[in-house]
C-alpha cells in the first residue's frame, strides 16, 4: 500500500468551515510523515456557492486535485453537495456526510424543491456510508460550532492516520479557548 | 523546518528569504493572499496600490532606488500594468524586480482566461513557472537573482491551482543580504526618450538571446528520462498532471518558460520517439517548438479552453477514464450576495425602474443574478462609467434616461475615476452610482483608499467621494441609504430623469467588515405567520435568509432564518401586510 495515494474530498457550502477542516486533515497527514497536497477554489465560491476541497496524501503526491472518479473518501458538510460530488468517487468509496440541508437560492425562492431521499440514494451507490448529525453531537459536546470537528472525528476513523496526529493537528490549528470543546467533539465523532 | 504552504504563502516566504524590501499589489483572485501573507514579515514595506499600474510603478521606483521589490496581481491586472511593464523591460532594474501574474484557467473567479505567458514574449522578459509550493518559494528567490544578473524584470506566473494549492515547503531561516538602497542617477538607462530607448532595445534583444542560451544549463529546466516512447515538454501544474497520468513518460520540465532553452528542447526531442507538449490554454510552447522545425503534438489532443485535470489529460491521450457514477440533476448553488448586503436594495430598485445598467466588477456583479436581474453589461474593472457615456451617445433622449453606471468603491478608485472625468468633460447625462461599502469585498475584504486603513491596518486618509466627484465637476452628487428602498427609488429616479451628469453614493458598509464600529447588525427580523398571506414580495430580493415554505398555510408562507438575518430591514419594507417584524 505504501505507493498508493489516498484521495479525500471535502464538500459543502461556502462559509461552512470546509477550509479549516481540510487544513487540520492535511496537517495531520504531514505530521504522520506523508507527502500531502491540498487544493481548493477561493473567491466567488465563498459567497454561498458550492465548495470542493481536495486533500491527497501518500509517499509522493503529484496532482493537487483528486483525479476524477478516484476519490477514496467523501467528507460532506451538506447533504445535496455530498450527493452532487459522488461522481468524483471510485466505486466502493467511503462517504461520511453531515445530516444537514442548506437550501440553495432556487429552493429559497420556491422555484424548486430540495431533493428528497438523498441519503438513501447515497447509501445505494456507496454502501460504506455514514450519516452524522454533526450539530446534535456538537451540542452534546458543549458547542454547536464544533459540528465540523465531530465530522472530522468520524472521518478520522476511516483514514489510515493514527489518532495522535489528528489530536496534534487540532491542537495546532484550533484556538486555545475552543480546544477542549473541539477535542470532545472529535472524540464523539470518532466513536461513531 | 517544514510547513504546508499555499503557493501564495510560499511566494511571500520566498520574498522574505530573498531580502525583499518593498511589496506592492492590487488584490485579485488568485493572487491576493501573497501580499496578505507578506504582512507577516515586518521588514517588508507592503501596501495595496490603487490599481495594478500604480502597483508596478511603485515597484519600479523602489527597484531604481536599489531595493528588491515584489509586485503581484491577477492575470487581467497585467493588462492594466502593461504600459509600465513594456518599457521597464527596456530600462531594466536596479534592485531585482519580480512581477507575479496569477492566471486563472477555467475562470474560477475571473472575466476571462487569458494566458499571460504571452506577456513574457510580448514584453521580452523572462518568465518562471513553478509547479508546486516549494518551487513557488524557490523560483521567487531565483527570480530576484535572474532579475539582477540579466538586468530585467522577471515574471513569475502561477495559476489558480498553484496559488491556491498547498504542499510541503522546506523553510530557510537565512535572509539574503541586499545592498544599501538610495537615490541613483543614470539617465541613459532610466529615462526612456527615443534616443535612449533605441539603445536599450538592442540590449533587450541581446539579453533574450543570452537568456535562451543560458537556459539550457539552468537547474530549473531538467530532462527526466524514463521510457523513450513518449516524451512530454511541460511546465507548471501541468507537470504534476503528466506525472500523475503518464508515470512512464520521459519529461522535459521547464521552470523557465520564456525564453525557451532551444538546445535542451532539441536534445530531448532527439531522445524520444514521439514528442508532446502538455500545457493549459494557448499553444505557447508548442508553437515555438514547431517553429524550431520539430514535430510535436499538443492542442490537437488538448483543449485551448479551461484548465487541465488528470481526467482531461487521460482523455487527450486516449487512456480509459475512471467510471463515474451518474447522479440526478440537482438545483444549482450559485454564489449570492450576503444577507443584509447593502448592494441588494440598489439592484432591486434598478430592476424596478427598468434601468439599462452598465455594470462593473465586484460583489455587486451578483446583481446580475435573478431575482435582482439588473445588470446589462460587465467587461472589466472601471468600464461601467465609460460604457454608460458611450451608450448615452447612441440612444434616443427617452432611452438615455435609462442609462445607469454602477461601480464599487474600490473599482471606482482603481480605474473608474478617469471614466467619470471623461463623462463630465464630455457632458454625458448618464447617472453613476458608486456603491461605497467601505471595502474591497469581492476579493476577501481588502482595505482601499476609501476605507481609511492601509494593508497593515494603520489609519490613513479616507477619500471623501462626494468632494472628489464635485471637484471633477459633477454638480449633482447625492448620498443615499441603500437599505431604505423608498429613498433609493426616489433619488435614483430623480437623477435618471435629470439631463445632466449625476452621481449617487451609497452609504452603508459591507456586512463582513470585522473592524469594530463599522458594520452593526440590525434587529433580527421574523415573519409573523398569521399575517403572511404568501404574496412572495419579500422573495424578490433573493436574500439567503428568507425561505419559501410551500406547505405552510394555503398558498405557502415565507420564513426568516434568525441565524442568517443581519437585520437590514429591506424585506420588511417590501411587505404590504406588515407580516415582518422584529424577532423576540
Ligand atoms: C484588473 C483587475 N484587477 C483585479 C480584479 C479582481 N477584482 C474583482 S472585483 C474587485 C474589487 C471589488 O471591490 P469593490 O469595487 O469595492 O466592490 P465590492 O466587491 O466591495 O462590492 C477586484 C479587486 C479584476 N477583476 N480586474
Amino acid at each position: 500500500m505504501s505507493g498508493k495515494v489516498t484521495n479525500v474530498l471535502l464538500v459543502g457550502v461556502g462559509g461552512q468551515g470546509i477550509l479549516l477542516a481540510s487544513e487540520v486533515l492535511s496537517e495531520a497527514c504531514m505530521l504522520a510523515g506523508f507527502d500531502v497536497k491540498k487544493s481548493e477554489i477561493h473567491g466567488m465560491s465563498q459567497r454561498g456557492g458550492s465548495v470542493v476541497s481536495h486533500v491527497r496524501y501518500g509517499e509522493e503526491v503529484f496532482s493537487p486535485i483528486v483525479p476524477e472518479g478516484e476519490g477514496d473518501l467523501l467528507f460532506g458538510f451538506e447533504l445535496m453537495e455530498s450527493y452532487r460530488s459522488l461522481p468524483l468517487l471510485r466505486p466502493g468509496a467511503t462517504v461520511v456526510a453531515n445530516d444537514l440541508c442548506i437550501p440553495p437560492p432556487s429552493v429559497l425562492m420556491g422555484n424548486e424543491a430540495y431533493p428528497e431521499g438523498l441519503d438513501q440514494k447515497i447509501a445505494q451507490k456507496f454502501p460504506d456510508f455514514i450519516l452524522v448529525d454533526g450539530l446534535k453531537l456538537a451540542n452534546e459536546a458543549g458547542n454547536p460550532r464544533a459540528a465540523n470537528t465531530v465530522l472530522l472525528g468520524a472521518v478520522s476513523k476511516r483514514l489510515n492516520l493514527e489518532e495522535r496526529y489528528w489530536l496534534e493537528a487540532i491542537e495546532r490549528m484550533v484556538p486555545k479557548k475552543a480546544l477542549e470543546v473541539n477535542l470532545k467533539a472529535f472524540a464523539a465523532g470518532r466513536n461513531l | 523546518m517544514k510547513q504546508i504552504l499555499s503557493g501564495n504563502e510560499a511566494i511571500a516566504r520566498g520574498a522574505h528569504e530573498a531580502g525583499v524590501k518593498v511589496a506592492s499589489a492590487y488584490p485579485g483572485t488568485p493572487s491576493t493572499e501573497i501580499l496578505e501573507n507578506i504582512t507577516r514579515y515586518p521588514e517588508i514595506d507592503a501596501a495595496w496600490a490603487t490599481n495594478e499600474k500604480v502597483a508596478l510603478e511603485v515597484g519600479i521606483g523602489a527597484s531604481f532606488g536599489g531595493a528588491r521589490t515584489l509586485v503581484t496581481m491577477k492575470h487581467v491586472g497585467v493588462n492594466v500594468a502593461a504600459d509600465p511593464l513594456f518599457t521597464l523591460s527596456y530600462t531594466g532594474v536596479r534592485g531585482g524586480l519580480v512581477l507575479v501574474t496569477a492566471d486563472d484557467p477555467e475562470l474560477h473567479s475571473s472575466q476571462d482566461e487569458q494566458d499571460n505567458r504571452n506577456y513574457a514574449k510580448f514584453a521580452k522578459v523572462p518568465m518562471l513557472e513553478p509547479s508546486n509550493s516549494q518551487e513557488c518559494k524557490d523560483f521567487t528567490k531565483l527570480g530576484f537573482e535572474l532579475s539582477e544578473k540579466y538586468d530585467t524584470p522577471v515574471l513569475l506566473r502561477t495559476t489558480t491551482r498553484i496559488s491556491h494549492s498547498k504542499s510541503i515547503v522546506e523553510l530557510d531561516d537565512n535572509v539574503a543580504q541586499t545592498p544599501q538602497t538610495g537615490l541613483f542617477k543614470d539617465p541613459a538607462k532610466y529615462v526612456m526618450l527615443p534616443g535612449n530607448a533605441r539603445v536599450r532595445h538592442k540590449i533587450v534583444e541581446e539579453r533574450l538571446v543570452q537568456l535562451s542560451q543560458d537556459a539550457a544549463s539552468m537547474a530549473v529546466n531538467r530532462i527526466e528520462m524514463r521510457d523513450t516512447k513518449v516524451g512530454v515538454i511541460t511546465a507548471g501544474v501541468s507537470y504534476q498532471y503528466v506525472r500523475e497520468v503518464l508515470p512512464e513518460a520521459s519529461v522535459l520540465k521547464l521552470g523557465l518558460v520564456h525564453p525557451l532553452p532551444h538546445d535542451l528542447i532539441r536534445e530531448f526531442a532527439g531522445k524520444v520517439e514521439k514528442l508532446f507538449v502538455v500545457e493549459e490554454l494557448d499553444p505557447f510552447i508548442e508553437e515555438q517548438v514547431q517553429a524550431m522545425g520539430i514535430e510535436v503534438t499538443g492542442k490537437e489532443i488538448l483543449s485551448l479552453c479551461g484548465e487541465l485535470t488528470p481526467g482531461r489529460l487521460k482523455q487527450g491521450f486516449g487512456l480509459p477514464a475512471s467510471a463515474e457514477s451518474a447522479v440526478d440533476k440537482l438545483p444549482g448553488r450559485p454564489p449570492n450576495m450576503c444577507p443584509g448586503c447593502p448592494h441588494r436594495g440598489v439592484f432591486y430598485t434598478l430592476n424596478k425602474l427598468k434601468a439599462y445598467v452598465c455594470g462593473d466588477i465586484g460583489c455587486y456583479t451578483l446583481g446580475f443574478m435573478p431575482p435582482l436581474s439588473a445588470m446589462d453589461s460587465c467587461i472589466c474593472m472601471g468600464a461601467s462609467i465609460g460604457m454608460a457615456t458611450g451608450a448615452s451617445k447612441v440612444v434616443s433622449p427617452e432611452e438615455r434616461k435609462k442609462v445607469v453606471g454602477v461601480i464599487g468603491d474600490s473599482t471606482f478608485l482603481h480605474t473608474g475615476v478617469n471614466g467619470l472625468i471623461d463623462l463630465v468633460y464630455n457632458q454625458s447625462t448618464a447617472t453613476i452610482i458608486i456603491l461605497d461599502n467601505r471595502i474591497t469585498a469581492m476579493t476577501g475584504r481588502q482595505e482601499n483608499p476609501g476605507s481609511g486603513h492601509t494593508l497593515m491596518g494603520e489609519a490613513t486618509n479616507a477619500i471623501d467621494f462626494t468632494m472628489l466627484c464635485k471637484a471633477i465637476g459633477v454638480k449633482h452628487v447625492r448620498t443615499i441609504n441603500p437599505l431604505d428602498l423608498a429613498e433609493c427609488e426616489k433619488v435614483i429616479k430623480e437623477e435618471m430623469e435629470r439631463p445632466e451628469p449625476s452621481v449617487i453614493i451609497t452609504d452603508k458598509p459591507c456586512v463582513l467588515i470585522k473592524t469594530e464600529g463599522v458594520f452593526t447588525k440590525g434587529d433580527t427580523l421574523c415573519v409573523e405567520e398569521d399575517a403572511c398571506v404568501g404574496c412572495r414580495a419579500c422573495l424578490k430580493i433573493g436574500c439567503p435568509a428568507i425561505e419559501w415554505v410551500p406547505d405552510s398555510g394555503k398558498k405557502g408562507k415565507a420564513k426568516i432564518d434568525p441565524l442568517l438575518c443581519n437585520g437590514c430591514d429591506v424585506c420588511r419594507q417590501l411587505c404590504k401586510f406588515s407580516a415582518i417584524g422584529v424577532a423576540k
